[in-house]
């Protein structure tokens, strides 16, 4: 086994042991979908009008949850020093825990984003490509919400932080996210807006990792 | 393998203060050395530096292998060893866990972590969760990773001082296999290391 499968291995046992795992951004996200027919009515026509951008409101502060603690805790328990002094980069090592914390958030939200989305009133036809946005959505916030948690290390208190950081980064994807089911709904095409978010998720995947890895050096020194 | 460790006119700053200026040493292979100086006087920060974590303000640091210079970066990934007050284990993950991952991370294997437990004695204790050792079993389980995955650079931050009189004893064995190897320590202490070592003051 390389070393590399040894780092994702241990990456992904830490996350998910950390803060609930999977049922925590899952269970968030279904209750809060909820409360949308609780305040607005249960008029079916309304509430479709506004089920895409919804669900990806949603989706994008689910993602937010258990992002301080990816890159705090090995920073404060001096994982982190140790990380530094192995074999791979710490872009790799970034890298390898936004996969993790996607695995626990990104990966169970994609499954859950179609079925609240249909039941807010989305046309079931669009489960398959509500489940791709939601999971190159996914990709996104995950290697964005790292590069938050990174930036706001060695800061006590670094929840609010990071979302602040975050959210508005996370804009892109709630966009194109949108757009893509509201444009499928409205019978429209709906390519382009996923084009655009796998793109973005790309990106992020390609970028973010140089800088969550200077983010953490900084935080060391 | 490096063969030395040159550190010229190094000075490092915290904050406002500069801990230390025109710091030079030179480690050779087979050799250690031991850091002494008050609280605050920066030997932490020096095995910081030296690692890679803080950028002095000024001087150099030269691993030296069989061929001349090597790429700082590169070098420490490949020769150094850090063990100091924070030891990057899990506390919710059992020690076995714990040990074997910082092996293979830093280039060991499986079979040599478990014979590195066997040599700290902690064999009994590896499949217990890390939040439950003390202090000692925590940096005994420290140095059985660095046992475990041979490392020219040894830089230990107080490695005793959690540490039991016999544990002691059995580190300065250690220590002493260590270097006849070819090995190098650089070690922050208060206390005097069990084995025969050059003493270096920092002085701010």
């Amino acid at each position: 086994m390389t070393v590399l499968m040894v780092l994702i291995r241990r990456e992904l046992s830490l996350a998910w042991a950390r803060g609930g795992g999977a049922l925590l951004a899952v269970g968030f996200f279904v209750a809060a979908a909820v409360m949308l027919p609780l305040s607005l009515g249960p008029a079916p026509a309304r509430l479709a009008a506004v089920s895409a951008g919804v669900t990806w409101v949603v989706l994008s502060l689910a993602s937010l949850l258990s992002l301080d603690r990816m890159f705090e805790r090995d920073f404060d328990d001096g994982a982190l020093d140790l990380l530094a002094l192995g074999p791979l980069p710490l872009e790799v090592v970034a890298a390898v825990k936004c996969l993790a914390q996607w695995t626990v958030s990104g990966a169970p939200l994609s499954i859950a984003a179609p079925v609240v989305a249909v039941a807010l009133g989305a046309r079931p036809e669009a489960a398959p490509m509500i489940f791709v946005a939601a999971a190159l959505g996914g990709l996104a916030f995950a290697f964005l919400g790292g590069t938050g948690a990174a930036l706001a290390l060695a800061s006590r208190r670094g929840g609010v932080l990071i979302a602040v950081i975050v959210l508005p980064l996370l804009t892109p994807p709630v966009i194109f996210g949108g757009a893509a089911i509201s444009n499928f709904a409205d019978r429209l095409p709906w390519i382009t807006a996923v084009s655009l978010l796998a793109a973005y998720a790309l990106a992020c995947v390609a970028l973010t990792p140089f800088a969550m890895a200077g983010a953490c050096r900084n935080a060391q020194s | 393998m490096i063969s030395a460790l040159k550190i010229e006119d190094l000075a490092i700053q915290r904050g406002e203060r500069v801990l230390f200026r025109n710091f030079s040493l030179e480690i050779a292979a087979g050799e250690a050395v031991a850091l002494i100086g008050a609280n605050g006087a920066g030997k932490t920060s020096l095995l910081r530096a030296v690692a890679g974590f803080l950028r002095p303000i000024a001087g150099s640091l030269t691993f030296i292998g069989a061929d001349g210079p090597l790429p700082a970066d590169d070098a420490r990934r490949a020769v150094c060893h850090m063990v100091g007050h924070q030891d990057g284990l899990k506390p919710g993950r059992r020690a076995r866990e714990e040990l074997i991952f910082q092996a293979r991370w830093t280039g060991g294997d499986e079979p040599a972590a478990l014979a590195a437990a066997a040599r700290l004695g902690i064999t009994r204790l590896l499949d217990l969760e890390v939040r439950v050792l003390s202090a000692g079993q925590r940096r005994r389980l420290a140095l059985a990773r660095i046992i475990a995955s041979p490392r020219a650079l040894w830089l230990l931050d107080e490695p005793l001082a959690p540490l039991d009189a016999a544990s002691r004893a059995l580190v300065g064995t250690l220590m002493t296999e260590h270097l006849d190897g070819g090995g190098m320590i650089l070690a922050a202490v208060h206390d005097p290391l069990p084995i025969a070592v050059r003493t270096v003051e920092i002085v701010g």
